[in-house]
């Protein structure tokens, strides 16, 4: 079948009746093979047009997912605790180029990323996701903030709370229903201040730097 | 060191203590395991009152040495008086959390917290 409009098939068939599986004779003798564009002058029919902006997300999220690989061959004393490194990029995207970029660059690298190391649909998969999702939402309100006062250590320690806790919640409800986990919760926390603390310095460092 | 310093802003400040402050206010977690609910008092090793943590009350339990006092409030129990010539299980105060133990020993009787049933209670531990 080639009904492969978006629309309601009596909408489609009224316009379109030769789209509903019959193909109409003019299209298979004379027209352009199928495949091509309807109109398309041997041109292919998806033509993306791809803007700086397209490109820039491009680049930094390649960065961000090298440094997720890198951070996946660091060991950790406990699942959760790790620096977080790739955040660094989102948090200059994030100053340079706003909260939508940075949006693309942390969903980006949260898919690609998890895909190369394997991790793709795989509960390290969904933390990750739970965690950029939550702090990206919190960086949606800390952007906001008046920047004089306000710098990517403030962004970075709050998005990295946010992540901790977005994923204390999800293994709270699905891989470890116990409330033993909130045990850790210090520990979580403390990992959280620090690396937020560092990964912000870091990112304030380079934004200073160019 | 002064560098990186400099990068800092006032409001930076102010985020880092929220989050120490959020840190050292979580800190306790990491010490209480879970909540107690149930007080399992046993004579000889055979169970002889389960009270639940949520009403005060007392109980006598009759040893071979005179008569043991379980107290429990709230959350807690203890063993009140016990004719013990140590006192070890009264001096231990009040138990509030799950499997915390007090342990007349001269007379035959114990008092052990137990966590929630069912989901979890079973667990003394936690890996992966």
């Amino acid at each position: 079948m080639t009904a492969s409009t978006t629309e309601p098939g009596a909408a489609a068939g009224r316009e379109h009746p030769s789209r509903r599986g019959i193909p109409s004779p003019p299209l298979g003798d004379i027209s352009p093979p199928p495949g091509r564009g309807a109109g398309g002058g041997g041109d292919s029919a998806i033509d993306l047009e791809v803007t700086p902006a397209d490109r820039r997300v491009a680049r930094y999220a390649a960065a961000a997912i090298v440094l997720t690989i890198a951070e996946a061959a660091i060991p950790s004393p406990l699942p959760g605790v790790k620096p977080g490194l790739a955040n660094i990029v989102t948090l200059i995207v994030l100053w340079r180029h706003g909260w939508r970029e940075a949006a693309w660059v942390t969903g980006l690298r949260v898919l690609a990323g998890s895909l190369l190391v394997g991790q793709f649909l795989a509960p390290g998969f969904w933390l990750s996701l739970t965690g950029a999702l939550l702090s990206l939402a919190v960086l949606g309100v800390a952007h906001r903030l008046p920047r004089g006062l306000f710098g990517p250590v403030s962004h970075s320690v709050l998005a990295a709370f946010a992540h901790i806790a977005g994923q204390l919640v999800l293994v709270r409800l699905w891989l470890v229903p116990h409330d033993g986990v909130f045990h850790l919760v210090p520990i979580f926390a403390g990992a959280a201040l620090l690396f937020g603390i560092v990964n912000g310095l870091i990112a304030a460092k380079l934004l200073e730097e160019k | 060191m002064r560098p990186w310093l400099a990068l800092l802003r006032p409001g930076d400040w102010l985020v880092m203590l929220a989050g120490l402050a959020a840190v050292g206010a979580s800190a306790p977690l990491l010490w209480r395991s879970g909540v107690a609910e149930l007080a399992v008092v046993k004579r000889d090793g055979r169970v002889v009152a389960e009270l639940p943590l949520t009403a005060p009350r007392k109980l006598d339990v009759v040893g071979p040495l005179g008569t043991t006092v379980i107290e429990v409030r709230p959350g807690r129990a203890r063993v009140a008086r016990d004719p013990g010539p140590r006192q070890y299980c009264v001096l231990q105060g009040w138990l509030t959390r799950p499997n915390a133990i007090a342990i007349c020993a001269p007379n035959h009787v114990s008092l052990q917290l137990a966590g929630p049933r069912g989901e979890g209670g079973g667990y003394d531990s936690l890996n992966y």
